[in-house]
C-alpha cells in the first residue's frame, strides 16, 4: 500500500508534465474570417479547427503583440482595431484606428500601431497602451500593405492607387519618400535583417525587390505557371524564412504559392493551394507555412522541408489574415 | 493435388506468361504509352481543372495529373487483364489451351492460377508506369506503393476473372473488337478514372449512377486510397465480391471444347 501512495503521485506527476509539455509544444493558428466576423482557431498539431471566435465586423489583418499575450484585429466594418486577450479570448479594448482598417503593423517597441485606412488615404499611429491616435499621415489612395522595419526607422506602407511605397519615419511620422512601383502594390516585408523590402504588385504580377538605404529598386520577380493565364497570377502576401533560404509569394486566384530563392531570387517552384490565395505565417520552427485561401474558405498547410502541400483544413468564409502562436 | 504440384504448376503458369510478355515487347510498351499519353498529353491540358475541391483520400488540392494517375494504373490492368483472358480465345483456338488442359491439376485451379499470373504480369506494368510518373513528378506517398500491391492484385483479379468469363461466351478471336467497343471502353469512361463521381453528377444524375454501379469505378477507389495509404471498406467488399462471383462463373462457364467444335 505504501508502494502505491508513494506511484499515485509520481504517476500524476509525470502526467501532468507530460500534458504540460504537450500544451507547450501545442502551437494555434489564429485565421480571421472576412464574411464571417469570426477568427477560427486551428490546433496545429491535430491539424483541425478547435475554436470558432466572433469578433467585430469584417476582420482582416491580424497580429501579435511581441510576448504574444494579446492579439490586434483589423475589424474593418467596425471601423476599429480590437484587442483580444489570448488567456480567454475576449475582447479587452477597441483601439481607434480611422476608417476601415485593413492591415497594420506593430512597431518594436511593442505600442505603436501602423495602420493602413484604405478609405482615407491615411496612415494612422495609434499608442495601444494610451490607445490613443498619435498621428495620421497623408499617403497614396487606398493604402493597403503595411510593414515597420526590424530597427523600428521605418513604416512604409503601399497604396494601391497611387502604386507606391511610402517611407514614413517613425521618429516624426513623417513621408520622407516615395518609391514607384508596379500597379496595385498589395503587401510589403523586410527581410530579417531590414535590409531589403520585397513589395508585392497584384495587377501586374510582379514583386519588387527594393534596397532599404537607397530606397531603389533593385530587382524584380515575375511568375509564370503552367496551364494559368498570367493575368490570374497575382501576387498578394509574401513570408521570408529567417534564415534568408526562401521566400514565398501568394498568387491570389492562381491559387497557387510560387517559392523563391531569396538570395537568387529564383522562382523554385509552385505549390497548389486553396482558391485566391492571400496572406501566410510560418509556426515557431519555421518548417511549416499556413495560407488563407479566401474563396474556397480554408487554410493549406505547406511543409517546407518537403516542399508539400500536406493539408487544407477548412475553416470559415473568406480567411484573410493568419499568425501563428506558439 | 499437392501443394508442390501446385505450385509446380503455378510456376509453369507464371513462366509462360512471363516468357510471352518478355518476347511481345510491343505489347509491354503499348501497355505503358497509352496511359502515359493520358497522363503526358490529355492531363497536362486538365491540369489546373480539379483545383477547386478536396476529395478523399486526398489531403489538400491537387492538380489532375495527381488525380488521373490511380485510374491510368487501373487502365494498365483493364487492358492487360482483358488482352490475357482473351487471348484464352486464341490458345483455343490454335489449341495450345488442350495442351494447358491435360495437367493432372483441376480446371478450376489451373484457370484461377493462369488469372493470377496474369494478374502479377499486370503489375509489373503498373510499376512500370509509376516509376515514370515519379520522374514526371507525381509521387504518392513513399509506403504507398506498397499499400497499394494488395489492391492493384485484387483488382487485377477481378478484371481478368470479367476478361475470362467474356472470354469464355466468345466464340471466335474476332469478336475482340467488340470487346473493346462494348466492354473496355465504357468500363473505362463510365467510371471514376477520369473524373470524379460529383463531377459526373453535376453532368448527370443517370451517368453518375452508372459510374457508381461500375465495379471498375471500385477498383480505382480501392488503388486510390491504397497509394495513399488508406481503405476504402465499401470498395474492398465490392472488388472482392465481384471478383469472387466472376471467378466462379468464369469457370464454371469455361468450355474449352468451344473453339475447337467449331472446326
Amino acid at each position: 500500500m505504501k508502494r502505491m501512495t508513494r506511484i499515485i503521485p509520481l504517476a500524476t506527476g509525470l502526467l501532468s508534465a507530460a500534458l504540460l509539455c504537450t500544451q507547450a509544444s501545442a502551437e494555434t493558428a489564429f485565421v480571421s474570417n472576412e464574411k464571417d466576423d469570426t477568427l477560427s482557431v486551428i490546433d496545429l498539431d491535430t491539424m483541425t479547427v478547435i475554436e470558432t471566435l466572433d469578433v467585430g465586423e469584417r476582420p482582416r489583418g491580424i497580429t501579435f503583440n511581441h510576448d504574444r499575450t494579446k492579439l490586434y484585429i483589423c475589424a474593418s466594418d467596425s471601423d476599429t482595431v480590437q484587442v483580444m486577450d489570448l488567456k480567454d479570448y475576449s475582447i479587452i479594448a477597441q483601439l481607434p484606428s480611422g476608417e476601415d482598417p485593413e492591415q497594420f503593423a506593430l512597431h518594436p517597441d511593442d505600442h505603436h500601431l501602423y495602420i493602413a485606412n484604405e478609405d482615407d488615404a491615411l496612415v494612422t499611429v495609434v499608442d495601444t497602451e494610451s490607445q490613443e491616435v498619435i498621428s495620421q499621415i497623408d499617403v497614396g489612395v487606398e493604402p493597403e500593405g503595411m510593414a515597420v522595419s526590424p530597427d523600428g526607422q521605418w513604416a512604409l506602407s503601399t497604396s494601391e492607387t497611387t502604386n507606391m511605397v511610402h517611407w514614413i519615419d517613425t521618429a516624426t511620422h513623417e513621408l520622407v519618400d516615395n518609391t514607384l512601383v508596379d500597379q496595385r502594390p498589395r503587401h510589403v516585408e523586410f527581410n530579417k535583417d531590414g535590409s531589403i523590402v520585397w513589395v508585392s504588385s497584384e495587377i501586374s504580377g510582379t514583386v519588387s525587390i527594393i534596397d532599404v538605404d537607397s530606397r531603389q529598386i533593385t530587382d524584380k520577380l515575375t511568375f509564370k505557371i503552367r496551364g494559368i493565364h498570367p493575368d490570374k497570377i497575382q501576387p498578394v502576401g509574401v513570408k521570408l524564412t529567417d534564415d534568408g533560404r526562401y521566400a514565398f509569394v501568394a498568387l491570389g486566384p492562381a491559387n497557387h504559392v510560387a517559392v523563391v530563392d531569396a538570395k537568387t531570387y529564383e522562382v523554385l517552384d509552385y505549390l497548389l493551394v486553396g482558391r485566391r490565395v492571400w496572406h501566410m505565417d510560418f509556426n515557431s520552427k519555421q518548417n511549416l507555412l499556413l495560407t488563407t485561401n479566401g474563396i474556397s474558405g480554408d487554410v493549406s498547410v505547406i511543409d517546407i522541408d518537403k516542399m508539400k502541400v500536406i493539408k487544407s483544413i477548412k475553416v470559415g468564409r473568406y480567411p484573410w489574415g493568419i499568425r501563428i502562436k506558439s | 493435388m499437392t501443394l508442390r504440384a501446385a505450385l509446380i504448376c503455378f510456376n509453369g503458369l507464371l513462366q509462360r506468361e512471363l516468357l510471352r510478355f518478355v518476347q511481345q515487347r510491343s505489347r509491354f510498351f503499348s501497355a505503358l504509352v497509352r496511359p502515359l499519353l493520358w497522363l503526358v498529353v490529355f492531363a497536362s491540358g486538365f491540369r489546373a481543372a480539379l483545383g477547386i475541391a478536396i476529395i478523399e483520400p486526398y489531403e489538400t488540392y491537387i492538380t489532375y495529373e495527381v488525380y488521373i494517375v490511380p485510374g491510368l494504373c487501373a487502365m494498365i490492368i483493364l487492358f492487360n487483364g482483358m488482352q490475357s483472358s482473351l487471348s484464352m480465345v486464341y490458345d483455343r483456338e490454335m489449341g495450345s489451351m488442350r495442351v494447358l488442359l491435360v495437367s493432372p491439376m483441376p480446371r478450376p485451379f489451373l484457370l484461377l492460377a493462369k488469372l493470377m499470373a496474369t494478374s502479377l504480369i499486370s503489375l509489373l506494368q503498373v510499376y512500370g508506369f509509376l516509376l515514370i510518373a515519379w520522374f514526371w513528378g507525381i509521387e504518392a506517398p513513399l509506403l504507398g506503393y506498397l499499400t497499394a500491391l494488395p489492391a492493384f492484385l485484387l483488382v487485377a483479379m477481378m478484371l481478368s476473372a470479367i476478361g475470362l468469363f467474356i472470354s469464355a461466351r466468345i466464340k471466335q478471336l474476332e469478336n475482340f473488337a467488340g470487346v473493346m467497343n462494348f466492354v473496355i471502353f465504357p468500363m473505362f469512361f463510365l467510371s471514376s478514372a477520369l473524373y470524379p463521381l460529383w463531377k459526373m453528377r453535376e453532368a448527370s444524375e443517370w451517368l453518375y449512377w452508372i459510374c457508381a454501379w461500375n465495379p471498375f469505378s471500385h477498383g480505382v477507389e480501392l488503388i486510390r486510397f491504397a497509394l495513399y495509404q488508406q481503405g476504402n471498406s465499401e470498395a474492398l467488399m465490392i472488388v472482392s465480391l465481384v471478383t469472387l462471383v466472376a471467378s466462379v462463373l468464369a469457370v464454371r462457364g469455361f468450355q474449352p471444347q468451344q473453339g475447337m467444335g467449331k472446326r
